[in-house]
């Protein structure tokens, strides 16, 4: 219950990509009969991801997963723009957005951190009032990777193409659970990553449009067109291409079992007292469930869990490492306690309505259980 | 993360509750990072004779309160002063690094709770 964080690989998608460790090791850059059959099978898996994404080959840049792909279009646009200037993004963004975004402030440039509502979405007509003459950048996360929550790409690159304003997606958790046709939508940079798709770690990608354009922040090699040079990671890239096509031709089929077991599970959850939803209730991804149980904490909880068998993860403090609750419970107005008892359960291609069965049969014991020990819940 | 003795304590916690009659209540903690102890004391001729805890917080906040009240029962209140949120862990066999500052809060809910007996305002009136 924790496949926002990651999945498995795919059987099928390791058998794919074993040979391009053993018999076809070579370099894609090698003139020679190896080097050019690997080559093959990169830009046969540049074809796939394209078309699983409504994209041209051309436009698909492979890289080290979400986080490097964010930084090479950020840093990257800034970068070409040479003289400072102004970039808009959510203040719910992926710390690879929101970081980066931070970087480029102390660099000079001024960031625009909007606020969304209480169910995590940005407001396209407060996007459309921060615009200012030397904004070039907008970067609006597709789903939010805590609560799921959809942002309106459509509207926002509207807005975008209208200003000629370059518009950046962090789509690493959509990608894989919701159809996408980057046709009909105005976005001209779109990360995502393979691990959340039942592919590989440590390969991702980066659509980026026709006609757009970035400086490279690395040196050293005309790979992925100098955008992201180094010897490809031919095994990374075969088993993301492929786990992507499986994804996309099950998409439908698997996103109507999972929205029916997160309804099942949301309806369980908020069954137990004092529990509220986080996000917003339909437009969130297929397989994102988070929940605050109020007068408990998030860590406990998660640990209860586990004793049961049951993986998932907290946006309390104690789960994030800091003495802050996540940036995301905050910014959709939890106050602290709510966003300390906090818990995300991500649904993957391998749950079962039995799973879902056993989580509602152990959750109200753990948060019963730890209640009673709670100085401030009172039954 | 944690150790076994670390999650038994967090899976089986001692003394869970409040006294009705207790001679003192303690409290430390800060909502901010989360985590609250709210400790009762049974006290007779200056010794502990029971004590219950209540505690909002992680994993090791738990352990450690549920520890803190195994070690304190049957010691006098000087005894009891010189424990400390460090002995806590130690008895506990260790607590994460991260841990250590902001969920090791038992021993200091205890000295709240001896003082304010001490100050002879430790009869209940917050409950």
């Amino acid at each position: 219950m924790d496949h926002s964080a990651t999945t498995p690989v795919r059987e099928e998608v390791v058998e794919a990509m074993l040979p391009f460790y053993r018999e076809l090791y070579g370099n894609p850059s090698s003139v020679h009969a190896l080097g050019r059959t690997v080559r093959r099978a990169v830009e046969e898996a540049r074809e796939k991801t394209a078309l699983a994404l409504g994209a041209e080959p051309t436009e698909i840049y492979f890289t080290a997963g979400g986080t490097e792909s964010n930084n090479i279009t950020l840093r990257g646009a800034a970068k070409k723009r040479g003289k400072p200037g102004h970039i808009i993004t959510s203040s719910i963004e992926h710390h690879a957005v929101l970081d980066v975004c931070s970087e480029l402030a102390a660099e000079g440039h001024r960031v625009t951190f909007l606020p969304v509502d209480h169910y995590g979405r940005v407001n396209v007509n407060q996007l459309q009032a921060a615009i200012t003459p030397d904004t070039f950048m907008f970067s609006i996360m597709a789903a939010n990777n805590e609560i799921g929550t959809l942002q309106p790409l459509a509207e926002i690159g509207e807005v975008a193409r209208e200003h000629q304003i370059l518009f950046h997606t962090d789509a690493v958790q959509l990608v894989g659970q919701l159809p996408i046709d980057l046709k009909s939508l105005n976005v001209d940079f779109l990360s995502l990553s393979a691990h959340k798709f039942n592919g590989p770690k440590g390969i991702g990608a980066l659509y980026m449009r026709k006609g757009a354009k970035v400086t490279p922040l690395y040196c050293g090699g005309g790979q992925e067109r100098k955008l992201r040079p180094g010897t490809e990671n031919v095994p990374g890239i075969v088993g993301l291409s492929l786990a992507l096509e499986l994804a996309v031709a099950e998409i439908e089929e698997k996103r109507k079992r999972l929205e029916a077991l997160r309804t099942k599970m949301i309806k369980g959850l908020l069954a137990i007292s004092e529990t509220i939803l986080n996000g917003h209730p339909e437009e969130r991804l297929p397989n994102n469930v988070n929940v605050s149980f109020k007068h408990i904490e998030g860590e406990a909880i998660l640990l209860g869990l586990d004793l049961e068998g049951i993986a998932a993860s907290s946006g309390s403090a104690c789960s994030s490492g800091s003495l802050d609750p996540s940036h995301v419970l905050s910014a959709i107005g939890l106050d602290h306690p709510t966003a300390h008892g906090s818990i995300r359960f991500s649904l993957g291609r391998g749950n079962t309505k039995e799973d879902v069965d056993y989580l509602l049969q152990v959750v109200p014991r753990v948060v019963d259980k730890l209640r009673r020990i709670s100085p401030t819940y009172h039954a | 993360m944690y150790n076994e003795r670390v999650v038994e304590h967090f899976s089986n916690p001692r003394n869970v509750g409040e006294l009705p009659d207790a001679d003192a209540i303690g409290e430390n903690g800060s909502f901010k990072c989360g985590d609250t102890m709210k400790i009762y004391l049974k006290i007779k001729d200056d010794r502990i004779v029971d004590v219950r805890f209540l505690t909002f917080g992680c994993g090791a906040a738990i352990a450690s309160s549920s520890m803190l009240t195994e070690m304190v029962k049957g010691k006098t209140l000087d005894e009891a002063m010189e424990i400390t949120n460090q002995d806590v862990a130690d008895e506990l066999g260790g607590l994460p690094p991260l841990k250590l500052h902001c969920s090791n809060l038992a021993a200091d809910a205890l000295h709240n709770a001896i003082e304010n007996y001490r100050k002879g305002k430790g009869k209940i009136e917050t409950a």
